[in-house]
């Protein structure tokens, strides 16, 4: 007996599926691709593929190396794409208000005692801790699905991703 | 309220089961048939078909919304209290004015329910596999498969994998890699960590959890934002319930492709059909129900709001039942 073939997405190679309509407006489905929002986005652009009031899902282009960012809650980052370098260092003050909501972009490398490295590949899922920092390294190019919350870096271009008619 | 059966029903009938009575309603199944009666009318449905959706249920605590059984029976979780009705949310029953609704404590539902499945599920029987991965759930009562029916469910605190949290799965945890994700890479992440910082530094590979998911349509949290909650799971054959929203929830399909009926919450009428590839993402509307084919087994992840405030704020019109205005 033949055996079953899986198929995930890449950027090279995905195929997106869609809203049939029969009586409702597309736009309530908010459809989307990550790896075709992804081939759209400039490295490390945070681009929400998913709201539900302040959460988020945010579509990230890794590609090189990110600015280092500090995180107020846990976030996850899963891999949809390549292989991605995640750096978490523990920053010796207090960079971010714990009751914020979203990273924030930090100035450089911040001063603090590195926590370790994770090497993900396609399905792998990372924490990123609260109130410590982070920095994504791709030598390719990757994409990860961020869950996290609404935050001054959240990029909303739901018109140019979403299918919007029937 | 009586609860009139237990787990070796005092009084079976000629099949073997248990009846059991919970307010106007009373439920009992012959060997192909679960027969549901309320004050104002009677309805049946295939016994697969019921056991699949009771399973679903009671594994999820009543889950977000409306659980609609088929078109016509199901439940509304208002948690701590749930309504149990025939016909609610049926066009027909409604204009003719024949529906039925009625409130029981969580706790008194969910007991009844759990007997029910225990009662009703023959040995050999699971009804949270794939058909094929099962034996029939028809005929006359013989004996139980409780391991099957008392799964506990996997709720993370904080991610799958980090230390004293929800661990992630193997074969000698009874957890084999499915048979339609064979081809699922089983490799894990590298995890380099600083001495001192083991809480916090944490990966494993998610698509190997999910291909070593024993169980299909049964959401269970892998990781916790606050309260946003990723809840992957594993579907194969059709989403054994309907579900109808009393909030917006995200699909993200990982591998695979599902196609999701959507119809009307409360009419019924169709609204659309959402084609899902791997990739894809999709918000499914405060104002409609929907159900899902998977022909392969696949990988999708459930992404929820488990706000306990947001079915009032769409009930008083605060928020809209769509998941982005734009
Ligand atoms: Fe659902």
């Amino acid at each position: 007996m033949a055996g079953y073939t899986t198929v995930f997405g890449s950027l090279d190679n995905y195929e997106k599926g869609r809203v049939i309509i029969v009586d409702d407006d597309p736009k309530a489905y908010v459809f989307s691709n990550i790896f075709e929002v992804a081939s759209m986005s400039k490295p490390y652009e945070k681009v929400a593929v998913g709201k539900n009031l302040e959460y988020v899902l945010e579509t990230i282009r890794c590609e090189g190396t990110s600015e280092w960012r500090v995180t107020p809650h846990d976030e996850f980052a899963l891999v949809m794409d390549g292989t991605v370098v995640v750096e978490l260092l523990d920053p010796s003050g207090q960079l971010v208000d714990p009751d914020a909501n979203g990273s924030i972009g930090l100035d450089g490398e911040p001063a603090g005692t590195r926590m370790g490295r994770i090497t993900a590949s396609r399905g792998h899922q990372a924490l990123l801790p609260a109130g410590k920092c982070y920095r994504f390294h791709c030598d390719a190019v990757g994409v990860i699905l961020l869950q996290t919350i609404e935050g001054p870096d959240t990029i909303y271009r739901w018109a140019e991703i979403c299918q919007t008619e029937a | 309220m009586t609860l009139t059966s237990d787990t070796a029903p005092a009084n079976p009938n000629d099949a073997g089961y248990g009846t059991f009575t919970i307010g106007g309603f009373t439920f009992s199944r012959d060997e192909y048939f679960a027969t549901i009666t309320w004050p104002t009318g009677t309805h049946q449905l295939a016994i697969d078909v019921f056991l699949r959706a009771l399973q679903r249920d009671v594994a999820w605590g009543f889950f977000y919304g409306i659980v609609n059984f088929d078109s016509v029976f199901g439940t509304v979780n208002h948690y701590g209290n749930v309504d149990m009705f025939a016909g609610r949310f049926n066009d027909a029953y409604r204009r003719a004015e024949v529906d039925y609704s009625e409130n029981f404590t969580h706790d008194d539902l969910m007991a009844c329910f759990q007997s029910m499945l225990k009662d009703w599920t023959n040995d050999g029987y699971d009804p949270f596999a794939a058909p094929q991965e099962t034996g029939q759930p028809f005929g006359k009562n013989n004996g139980s498969n409780d391991a099957a029916v008392t799964r506990r469910r996997v709720v993370a605190d904080r991610m799958v994998s980090v230390p004293g949290d929800e661990q992630v799965r193997t074969d000698d945890m009874g957890f084999p890699v499915n048979r339609g994700f064979a081809d699922v890479p089983q490799d894990e992440p590298i995890v380099e960590v600083e001495p001192g910082y083991e809480g916090d530094v944490a990966a494993y590979n998610l698509f190997k959890y999910i291909s070593r998911s024993d169980v299909t349509w049964n959401p269970s949290v892998v990781s916790a934002c606050k309260e946003s909650l990723y809840c992957p799971t594993s579907e194969e054959f059709i989403l054994p319930v309907i579900h109808g929203n009393d909030r917006v929830e995200w699909f993200v399909q990982l591998s695979d492709e599902i196609q999701w009926d959507v119809e009307d919450r409360d009419t019924g009428a169709k609204r659309a059909r959402v084609i899902c590839k791997a990739g894809d993402v999709a918000a499914m509307p405060a104002d409609i129900r929907h159900q899902g084919y998977s022909p392969k087994r696949s990988m999708l992840l459930v992404w929820e709001n488990a706000s306990n405030r947001i079915p009032e704020m769409i009930a008083r019109g605060e928020i809209s039942p769509r998941a982005v205005d734009f």
